[in-house]
C-alpha cells in the first residue's frame, strides 16, 4: 500500500481546510457521529430549505482521513437535494466497499474519489465513512 | 537458547517466528507489547505437543489421556503459583484474562462483601476493565465509586491515598503498572495503608506481571489479576490470584460443570477452590502455553527482563526527546516506570501517525488505550503508544524514529 495514494495532496488540503468547519447558530439538523474505538468525533450541522441542503458545516476532532472525508463530503452535498445527497452517500459507501466497477458512476463523487484507496486499508475504512453515515442519519 | 543472567535480544528474537519474517519487505519492529506479546517456539511447540499427544477433557475421565490433560493443567497452576510466590496452588484461578478476573471479583467477592453506601476506590489511570465492572456493581448495589487523582507525571501521590480512603471505603482496586504511561504504583505501600484501615486490595497486574518479579507474599495484596497473552502465552488464558481465606468465603461466579460437589434437582453444593470458580471445560492448551511462557521468562530471569526494558526505555526516551515536535506523556524518570511510552506528534492525529509509522514496519498502538478517564485528564483524545518486551532492541527504536520523521515530513509537505 503506497501511503502517497492515501495521504494525497487533496486529502491533506481538506484536512487543513477551515471553510467547512464551525457551528451553525440555528441548524435544521445537527447530528453527532462517533467511532468509539478510535475516537473520531464529529458533529454535522445542516441548514435545509425546500428539501435542499443550503449550508453544511462540521466541528469535532479526528484523524486526517475522517476530517478530510467530512470536508470533501460537505463540498459535494451543498446545494444538492436531500434525495441526491442520500444517493451520493450510497455511492460513496459502495465505492469504499469496492462494489462499483463503473468509473462513470464514480464521477459524480468528484473529489471524494480521492478516498477510493482507503478501501485497501481495512483499519482506516471507518475513518473515511464516519461523516457519510452521519449525514445519512441526519437526513434520512 | 540463552544463558542465565543475561539478555541478548537479538538471540531472543530468533525464537519468535512472527518477528523474523519480512512484511512487505520490512523487518518486523513489534512495539505493541502492552496490547499483546508474540509467542516463542517453546510456547508454540508445547501447545502443539499437548494437542498431538495428550488432549482430552481434564478432571472428568479415568482414561489415560484425560489423566494426562489433568496433570498438564494442574502443573500449569503450580507453575503460576511459584511464579508469583503464592502460598498454595488453590489460590490460583484460571480465567480467560484480566478482564474476566476482575469481573469475577465484582460478581462474587464484592457482591457479597459490600453494602449500600460503601465505596470502592479506583484511580484515574485505570484501564476500562478495572472501571466498568465496578460501575456495574455500583448500580446493582447502590454503592459509590471514588477515584485517586494522578499528578502530571501520571503517579498517584501517597497523600491522595490517605485523603481518599475513608470509613466508607471497602475496596481499593488499582493498576500495578499503567498501560498508558508505564508508571508503576507502589502497591506494597498502598496495601499496607489500606489494610491498616480495613480496606481490601485488588490489583490489575496485566502490565506488571509480564515485566517484573511479582511476589504475593511481599506485596500482601488480597487479589491480583493478569493475562497470559501479554506474557508470551496464548490468548484466552488468564489468572486470578486470591488469598485462600478470602476465596473460600466467596460464592461461585459462573456455574455448571466442573465446579460442583453434589447436584440435586433443586439445589447443589459447590466444589472447593479453585474448581469452584472454573465452571465448564477449561482452556488446557492455554494453561500449557502459559506454563511454557513462564518457563521461558524464568530462564531469562524477571530481573533481567525488567532491566532490559529499562535500558530500551531510557534509549527510546532519549531519542524521542531529541524531536521537539513530540508531546510525551508521563514521567521522564525511568526509576518507577516500565517499558511503555505514550506520545503524540504535534498537529498529527495518532491514527495517521500510526498508519505512516506502520509503513516502516513498526507496529505501534494508536487511540485511547481503553483509558478514557486518563485521556480526559491529559486533555487529549488519543496517543501513540510504543511498548517494549524482551525481544526489542535499539534497532526497533531507530525504526520508530524513522517512522515518526516520515509522518512529520508528509504532514509538513501537505499543509
Amino acid at each position: 500500500m503506497d501511503l502517497n495514494s492515501v495521504y494525497t495532496e487533496l486529502i491533506m488540503h481538506h484536512n487543513n481546510k477551515k471553510e467547512n468547519k464551525g457551528e451553525l447558530d440555528d441548524p435544521d439538523v445537527s447530528e453527532h457521529g462517533h467511532n468509539p474505538n478510535c475516537g473520531d468525533d464529529i458533529t454535522l450541522d445542516l441548514k435545509i430549505e425546500d428539501d435542499v441542503i443550503k449550508n453544511a458545516v462540521f466541528h469535532g476532532s479526528g484523524c486526517a482521513i475522517s476530517q478530510a472525508s467530512t470536508s470533501i463530503m460537505i463540498d459535494l452535498i451543498e446545494g444538492k437535494s436531500v434525495e441526491e445527497a442520500l444517493e451520493l452517500v450510497e455511492t460513496f459507501i459502495k465505492m469504499i466497499k469496492k462494489e462499483i466497477d463503473n468509473k462513470e458512476e464514480l464521477k459524480k463523487l468528484k473529489d471524494a474519489r480521492a478516498l477510493q484507496n482507503i478501501s485497501n486499508m481495512p483499519a482506516r475504512v471507518k475513518c473515511a465513512v464516519l461523516s457519510w453515515h452521519t449525514l445519512k442519519e441526519a437526513i434520512q | 537458547m540463552k544463558s542465565k543472567g543475561s539478555l541478548d535480544s537479538s538471540e531472543i528474537k530468533k525464537d519468535f517466528p512472527v518477528l523474523v519474517q519480512k512484511i512487505k519487505g520490512n523487518s518486523v519492529h513489534y512495539l505493541d507489547n502492552a496490547a499483546t506479546t508474540q509467542k516463542p517456539n517453546l510456547v508454540l511447540d508445547k501447545v502443539e505437543q499437548y494437542n498431538k499427544n495428550f488432549h482430552a477433557n481434564p478432571h472428568r475421565g479415568a482414561h489415560y489421556l484425560s489423566v494426562q490433560a489433568t496433570e498438564k493443567y494442574e502443573k500449569a497452576r503450580k507453575k503460576v503459583k511459584d511464579f508469583i510466590n503464592a502460598n498454595s496452588d488453590k489460590e490460583i484461578i484460571f480465567t480467560r484474562n484480566t478482564t474476566e478476573s476482575i469481573n469475577l471479583l465484582s460478581y462474587t467477592f464484592a457482591e457479597k462483601e459490600l453494602e449500600a453506601g460503601d465505596e470502592i476506590l479506583l484511580s484515574t489511570a485505570e484501564h476500562h476493565s478495572n472501571i466498568l465492572p465496578w460501575q456495574q456493581l455500583a448500580e446493582r448495589k447502590n454503592i459509590s465509586l471514588n477515584y485517586l487523582d494522578i499528578n502530571k507525571e501520571g503517579e498517584i501521590p501517597f497523600e491522595e491515598v490517605k485523603k481518599k480512603i475513608t470509613d466508607k471505603t471497602k475496596i481499593i482496586s488499582i493498576t500495578h503498572m499503567s498501560n498508558v504511561t508505564g508508571v508503576i504504583n507502589d502497591i506494597k505501600k498502598i496495601t499496607d495503608y489500606a489494610h491498616q484501615n480495613g480496606v481490601y486490595v485488588i490489583v490489575d497486574g496485566a502490565q506488571a506481571a509480564p515485566h517484573m518479579k511479582i511476589d504475593m507474599q511481599k506485596l500482601n495484596v488480597d487479589f491480583y489479576a493478569f493475562s497470559g497473552h501479554k506474557m508470551l502465552a496464548p490468548m484466552g488464558i488468564g489468572v486470578l490470584y486470591g488469598k485462600k481465606e478470602l476465596l473460600e468465603k466467596m460464592p461461585p461466579f459462573l456455574t455448571g460443570g466442573g465446579m460442583i460437589e453434589y447436584v440435586k434437582k433443586d439445589s447443589s453444593s459447590f466444589a472447593p477452590i479453585p474448581e469452584r470458580f472454573e465452571a465448564g471445560t477449561p482452556n488446557v492448551e492455554g494453561a500449557v502455553g502459559l506454563k511454557a511462557a513462564i518457563e521461558y521468562l524464568e530462564e531469562i530471569g524477571m530481573e533481567n527482563v525488567f532491566k532490559h526494558e529499562q535500558n530500551i526505555l531510557e534509549y527510546a526516551l532519549n531519542e524521542l526527546n531529541k524531536l521537539n515536535y513530540l508531546e510525551i506523556y508521563g514521567s521522564q524518570n525511568i526509576e518507577n516506570r516500565g517499558g511503555i511510552i505514550s506520545f503524540n506528534i504535534q498537529g498529527i492525529h495518532s491514527h495517521d501517525s500510526a498508519t505512516i509509522i506502520d509503513s516502516k514496519g513498526v507496529a505501534v498502538r494508536s487511540g485511547h488505550h481503553c483509558a478514557q478517564p486518563l485521556m480526559e485528564y491529559l486533555g487529549i483524545n488519543s496517543t501513540l503508544r510504543a511498548s517494549f518486551y524482551i525481544y526489542n532492541d535499539k534497532e526497533d527504536i531507530d525504526a520508530l524514529i524513522r517512522g515518526i520523521k516520515k509522518a512529520k515530513e508528509m504532514f509538513s509537505n501537505g499543509s
